[in-house]
């Protein structure tokens, strides 16, 4: 099974050439945020910093979904480990964050019945398997997962499983972009968007944002040839003084996005308010199962009393994420926070800015 | 017993089942004088000279998948960890962890590609030992080898030796075995023919030697893949470490799954794998060795040893980017978007 068109979008010459050519055209300094995890990661792993001119600063934002969710979800998933004859079912990533007391991971290794699945579809056929337990499955994820988490509820809803329920810490982009550019002190001369997540929404997902703010924004792939071209055009756009809402992702991203994927979205959830780790609660920017499909959540099914939480004391991923912050700044950075033992969730999700930090920096 | 029956707790009890066990399955695959003698341990001729000693538990899940299975990955895995110190191995024990109820023709399989990888490396499997669990108490089969070898006069291989202006060499193609593994395991469909690299690398090792090239370091990059085992050898000769992406050699299928899982090949295990750094002078000698030998056609020089940046291990990107290359933290999990 090999990939087609891996390496005609990592071609070196064609790299050296956008790169001379972001180097010639790049006069003031910017700050450009790349929104997505997957981008953060990318651009560490091709190195695409260390050819970059020293005018173009690059920030990771809030798209990396392990990395926004709430100390308190964490929480809800550990405590649903503790309930009797409950099997919580999760991506990996989210096994070792850390909520107030624990993490999932210590408490598989003290016997609850945590396991991880690569798709919403394994948590399904865990619960057929099992129909004398009850399965959780952590809903964590932006429009890339929610239709798929939304298809696995409208299986289990076919099989006529009862023992299958979501706990829905799922989030949305563009209103995360609108909170951002409105938070005090925020400054970001341009938006390199999720290629993944637009190949959901569509290019026109974004267009609300970007006619109040008007801030540079460009639909980038995850290829390095992808990421530089779209910081060429952000650059340009600068530049230029245009502000533009362009797709540098036409391959994969069309204006309207996938019409399907949307469709099973909105027949199972319904918008929501969500709170995202260190920027706080954001209006509609979360779902969950609408009342149709409300015996699927596990909020409905369970009632966990749970107390308020703080998030711990001088963890920066807040800021962080927010771009106003890097994670060499914070002060746990490397200290106390480490991939072996984070404090917040950008040290532990892979695609976290501070993971990426301390692996590649 | 035959090879319908599974493995009950009385053939680890020491009695006649466990006696039966041993005569009728294990002695008549591994066979030679040392282990015939079924004394508590074995008695070995050995040369004057050093030896290396190297033990190792494997506790592979799935047991079997494609190109090989728990047993043939123990011999080979012990063979090369008593290689890379530049040695010669010879004696192999084997202790057996079984778990009541695995089929005894799964045993008989995994016994006997022990017994071929045993004879494919020209070892010997001289004692062991059998030990069967309650259900639940262990996952099917685990299995410890220890072996010994005989280091070769003047053979000085060591993680500390690496020196500024050494190349790096991979005898082959990187992550097949983690990969292979991962492609076979449950929840995980994908349709790939990819095997295990798992392959006896002494003779490799011995022709290296046999060619008179002062070997700076020998590895085998198992665990953390070639990303942690340079990482090892940098800390450990306090020097700098230069990789090339566009030479490091990687098949497509596993590109392909890196790429959809979100995996790093740097960090995959390899089981069939050795890294060579050797003087300069030396490089090209020492890879056309390396690709003469039937496990290691693919080999290449996939890096430098630099005094810059001592313990660290960088990588020249294909766009020509520079990043670092660190330890692996953790377990590599698949990415979520």
């Amino acid at each position: 099974m090999g990939l087609k068109y891996i390496e005609e979008f990592r071609d070196a010459d064609l790299a050296k050439t956008l790169i001379t050519c972001i180097r010639q055209e790049s006069k003031k300094p910017l700050r450009l945020m790349e929104v997505c995890g997957t981008h953060t990661m990318a651009i560490f792993r091709h190195g695409i910093r260390s050819v970059l001119p020293d005018s173009i600063t690059l920030l990771s934002g809030p798209g990396c979904p392990v990395c926004v969710t709430a100390q308190k979800d964490i929480d809800v998933f550990v405590a649903f480990s503790r309930l009797e004859n409950v099997i919580v079912t999760t991506f990996g990533d989210l096994m070792k964050v850390p909520g107030s007391g624990t993490t999932l991971a210590r408490q598989k290794a003290a016997g609850a019945d945590v396991r991880i699945v690569y798709s919403v579809f394994d948590a399904v056929a865990i619960a057929k398997q099992n129909p004398k337990k009850q399965v959780v499955f952590c809903a964590v994820g932006f429009e890339t997962t929610i239709p798929t988490i939304a298809a696995g509820i409208l299986m289990a809803e076919e099989q006529q499983l009862d023992n299958f329920c979501i706990h829905s810490a799922n989030k949305l982009t563009p209103p995360a972009l609108a909170a951002l550019m409105e938070t005090e002190g925020v400054n970001i001369d341009g938006f390199m968007l999720p290629g993944h997540v637009s190949v959901i929404t569509g290019t026109d997902a974004y267009r609300p944002v970007f006619e109040t703010h008007h801030t540079p924004s460009v639909i980038a792939g995850f290829e390095p040839l992808d990421i530089l071209q779209a910081i060429r055009m952000l650059v340009l756009q600068n530049e230029t003084g245009i502000p533009a809402l362009e797709n540098a992702y036409t391959r994969a991203v069309t204006d309207q996005g996938n019409p399907k994927a949307k469709a099973v979205m909105h027949q199972v959830f319904t918008l929501c308010d969500a709170v995202w780790r260190g920027i706080g609660t954001i209006a509609d920017s979360g779902m969950q199962p609408n009342s149709a499909y409300s015996r699927f959540d596990a909020g409905a099914r369970f009632n966990l009393d749970l107390p308020e939480v703080s998030e711990p004391k001088g963890c920066a991923c807040g800021d962080i994420l927010m771009g106003l912050k890097t994670p060499d700044t914070c002060a746990l950075y490397k200290r106390t926070c480490t991939p072996m033992t984070p404090v917040g969730p950008c040290m532990v999700s892979s695609e976290g800015a501070c993971a990426a930090y301390y692996k590649y920096a | 017993m035959t090879s319908d029956d599974t493995v009950l707790l009385d053939h680890g009890a020491g009695g006649k089942a466990s006696h039966a066990m041993f005569s009728e399955m294990i002695l008549p695959l591994f066979h030679n004088d040392q282990l015939a003698q079924q004394d508590d341990g074995a008695v070995c001729e050995v040369p004057a000279g050093r030896m290396a000693f190297s033990t190792d538990s494997y506790v592979v899940d799935p047991i079997f998948f494609n190109g090989g299975n728990i047993g043939d990955l123990a011999v080979n895995g012990t063979v090369n960890d008593i290689a890379m110190c530049g040695a010669h191995p010879l004696y192999i024990s084997v202790g057996l962890i079984i778990e009541e109820g695995l089929p005894i023709k799964d045993l008989q399989k995994i016994l006997e590609t022990m017994a071929q990888a045993a004879e494919k490396a020209g070892v010997k499997i001289v004692t062991g030992d059998t030990k069967v669990v309650p259900r639940g108490k262990a996952d099917r089969i685990f299995i410890n080898t220890s072996g010994i070898g005989i280091i070769p006069e003047g053979v000085s291989v060591s993680g500390s030796r690496a020196r500024p202006g050494d190349k790096i060499i991979i005898s082959g193609t990187i992550a097949d075995h983690g990969m292979a593994i991962l492609s076979a395991r449950e929840g995980l469909e994908f349709e790939s023919d990819l095997k295990t690299d798992s392959a006896p690398l002494n003779h490799m090792v011995k022709s290296l030697l046999a060619a008179g090239h002062d070997i700076h370091v020998l590895r085998d990059p198992t665990r953390g893949g070639v990303g942690t085992t340079l990482n090892e050898i940098a800390a450990g000769s306090g020097v700098g470490i230069t990789l090339f992406e566009s030479a490091l050699p990687v098949k497509g299928q596993v590109k392909g799954m890196c790429e959809l899982l979100g995996f790093d090949p740097l960090y995959i295990a390899n089981e069939g794998k050795l890294i060579a750094i050797v003087p300069e002078h030396h490089a090209s000698r020492a890879l056309e060795i390396i690709q003469a030998d039937q496990f290691g056609k693919d080999a290449a020089i996939i890096g430098e040893v630099t005094d810059q940046y001592p313990g660290k291990v960088f990588l020249e990107t294909a766009i020509g980017g520079r990043r670092l290359v660190d330890m692996l933290t953790g377990e590599q999990l698949p990415r979520i978007c």
